[in-house]
C-alpha cells in the first residue's frame, strides 16, 4: 500500500498579537518555540505567561528536529489524505503539525522528522516536518 | 455508619427520537424536560434549580429556564463538552446538600444529524480559543484527534484494532435489543475491521453515531426522593477532571478519568471490582479502552486484553457496559454523550434495562464522561450510583 502525501487547503492562518511574530519567523524559514525568561523552560504552544510558574516568556528558535509521538493517517476527512501528528521536539516540547513530502503509509511513530514549510491560502508558511 | 447521602435521581428520560429536523433544539430540551419530570412525578413547578450546557441554545440558562417556565434560585452552565451533564448531576448533588435547591433539572438536546455535523469536520472553532491557531492548519478534526491517543496505545501497549473492536462489538450486542438505538444489527471484530479506516488506526465502526435528540435528568433532596414512586439512586459519589496538553509534554496514554475516578471511588468508598454495571462514553472504542484503565478496572497497558472476548457484554463478561448501545450504536444526542450515559445507569439500577441485558440486582453502577478531544484537551467525569 503507498499513500503518497499531497498538498491540501490549509485555510489561512490566525494572525493576532499571539501568532504574528511566530508567522513573521515562519516567513524567514524559522520555528520560533516560547521559553520563560524567569524557569526557563520551553512550553509549547506559545504563551506569553508561562503554563510552568506564571513567569514571563520570550520568543527563541527552534533547531527544527524532533521524532513523531503519534500519529494518524487521516483518510476521510475531505478528498486529500493527510497526516496530523504530535512532534515530540528535540527541545523537548510537543507541537501538533502534519508530516509531508512522503509516502504516508510508511510512516511510523518514534521516526525522525525535519522542519519543513507548506504554504497557507494567503500564501503564509506554516511549519510541518518531513521525514529526517 | 450509614451511607451519607447527598441527593437522588428521581427521574431520567431519553428522547426516542434520531433525527428531529422539524423540531428546534429548544423544543427538544422541553420535551426531554417534560419527560424526565413525568418520570419522577413531578411538574415544572417544583424545579427550583437549573443545569445545561453549551448545546442549550441562547444566552446560557437565561433563554432555556425562560422557554422552559422555569423559577430558580439555582442555575449552573458547567460545559465541559459530553462529560458537562456528569458533572451536573455532581454539581446538583452539592447544590442541594448545601440547601440552595431541592429539585434540579438538567438537560441536554441537539440535531447534529439534521445538522449535517460530523466527526470528519472540524469542530469548536474560534480565532479567539487560544490553542486554535497553532494546531487548525494542521486538520485536527475530532475522529483523528481521537486516533492519535489509539495509536500511542498501541505504541506503547500493543493494544490491537482487534481489541478496540471487542468494545463495538459489545455495545452492538446491547443496541440489538434498543428498539430506539440507531444501528441494531449485531457484528463481529471483523465488520469493524473490514470497515473503512477513517483515521489510522480508527474504523468507521470504531466511531460512534450521529444522532438528534436529547436527555434529561432530574436530581432532587432524599426527602422528596422518598416522597415519589420511582426506586431511589443515590449519587453516591463523584469525580471531575480536565486534562490538556501540559504545556507541551504531551502523553496520550492517560485520560482525566484517572483523577475523575479516584476522586469519585474515595468519595463512595467503593472500588471498581465492586462496580455491577459501566456507562463509559463510547465516542469511539478508544475512549472506552483508556478510560477503563483510567478507572482502575483493569492496570494501565492492560485495556485491550479487559474488553477482549466480550467482557463487556452483559449476561457474559465482568463488566457489562453500555448495555443501551451506547453513543456506538444507540444515540449520542447534541455530539454529547454524558446524558445518556447516567440515563442507562439509572435504567439498570431500577431494573428497568431491557430483560435480555439487565444486570441481576444492579445495585452499584458507574458512569463516565470523556468531553472534548482525548487527544488534545477533555474534561473528565465521573459518577458513582446506587440504589437504595
Amino acid at each position: 500500500m503507498s499513500t503518497p502525501s499531497q498538498d491540501r487547503p490549509l485555510g489561512k492562518v490566525v494572525v493576532d498579537a499571539a501568532t504574528e511574530p511566530y508567522w513573521a519567523a515562519a516567513r524567514e524559514g524559522v520555528l520560533k518555540l516560547r521559553r520563560c525568561t524567569a524557569c526557563r523552560r520551553p512550553h509549547w504552544y506559545p504563551r506569553p505567561v508561562c503554563p510552568f510558574c506564571q513567569g514571563d516568556t520570550e520568543w527563541v528558535d527552534a533547531q527544527g528536529t524532533g521524532e513523531i509521538y503519534s500519529l494518524s493517517v487521516t483518510r476521510r476527512a475531505g478528498p486529500i489524505a493527510y497526516a496530523l501528528a504530535w512532534v515530540q521536539l528535540d527541545e523537548g516540547v510537543t507541537m501538533m503539525s502534519n508530516i509531508v513530502d512522503c509516502d504516508l503509509d510508511e510512516l511510523r511513530i518514534g521516526q525522525k522528522v525535519r522542519l519543513t514549510f507548506k504554504p497557507d491560502d494567503g500564501g503564509q508558511p506554516v511549519p510541518m516536518f518531513t521525514p529526517a | 455508619m450509614p451511607t451519607p447521602r447527598k441527593a437522588c435521581i428521581a427521574g431520567a428520560f431519553e428522547h426516542p427520537t434520531r433525527k428531529a429536523p422539524d423540531k428546534t433544539v429548544a423544543q427538544l430540551h422541553a420535551e426531554v424536560a417534560r419527560g424526565a419530570l413525568a418520570d419522577a412525578g413531578l411538574t415544572l413547578a417544583d424545579v427550583d434549580g437549573y443545569f445545561c450546557a453549551g448545546d442549550a441554545p441562547g444566552l446560557g440558562a437565561n433563554s432555556m429556564a425562560d422557554y422552559l417556565g422555569l423559577k430558580l434560585r439555582h442555575v449552573d452552565t458547567t460545559d465541559t463538552g459530553g462529560s458537562a451533564y456528569l458533572i451536573h448531576v455532581s454539581h446538583a448533588a452539592q447544590a442541594i446538600a448545601e440547601g440552595r435547591c431541592r429539585v434540579a433539572l438538567i438537560t441536554l438536546a441537539g440535531r447534529p444529524r439534521s445538522e449535517g455535523s460530523s466527526g470528519t469536520a472540524p469542530r469548536l472553532v474560534t480565532n479567539t480559543t487560544p490553542d486554535v491557531p497553532w494546531e487548525m492548519p494542521y486538520g485536527p478534526v475530532t475522529v483523528n484527534v481521537y486516533a492519535l491517543a489509539a495509536a500511542r496505545h498501541m505504541h506503547e501497549y500493543g493494544t490491537t484494532a482487534e481489541q478496540l473492536a471487542w468494545i463495538k462489538v459489545a455495545a452492538a450486542a446491547h443496541a440489538q435489543h434498543n428498539p430506539n438505538a440507531m444501528l441494531r444489527e449485531t457484528v463481529t471484530v471483523q465488520d469493524v475491521l473490514d470497515s473503512p479506516l477513517i483515521a489510522d488506526p480508527l474504523h468507521r465502526l470504531d466511531c460512534c453515531v450521529v444522532s438528534d435528540g436529547g436527555g434529561a435528568l432530574v436530581v432532587v433532596h432524599p426527602d422528596i426522593a422518598k416522597s415519589l414512586k420511582r426506586p431511589v439512586v443515590n449519587v453516591l459519589g463523584a469525580g471531575e477532571a480536565i486534562k490538556g496538553t501540559l504545556g507541551g509534554h504531551v502523553d496520550l496514554t492517560w485520560s482525566a478519568a484517572r483523577f475523575s475516578g479516584a476522586t469519585a471511588f474515595a468519595e463512595a468508598g467503593v472500588r471498581p471490582s465492586d462496580i455491577q454495571y459501566a456507562s463509559i462514553y463510547d465516542s469511539f472504542t478508544i475512549s472506552v479502552l483508556i478510560a477503563l484503565e483510567d478507572l482502575g478496572f483493569c492496570e494501565k497497558g492492560d485495556g485491550g486484553r479487559f474488553v477482549a472476548d466480550g467482557n463487556l457484554i452483559s449476561g457474559v463478561g465482568q463488566l457489562p457496559f453500555n448495555t443501551d448501545g451506547g453513543g456506538l450504536c444507540n444515540n449520542h444526542p447534541a455530539n454529547r454523550g454524558g446524558m445518556t450515559k447516567v440515563i442507562e445507569a439509572v435504567r439498570q439500577l431500577r431494573g428497568e434495562a431491557h430483560p435480555a441485558v439487565q444486570v441481576k440486582n444492579c445495585a452499584l453502577a458507574l458512569a463516565h464522561g470523556t468531553g472534548g478531544m482525548l487527544g488534545t484537551r477533555h474534561g473528565s467525569a465521573t459518577l458513582i450510583l446506587e440504589r437504595q
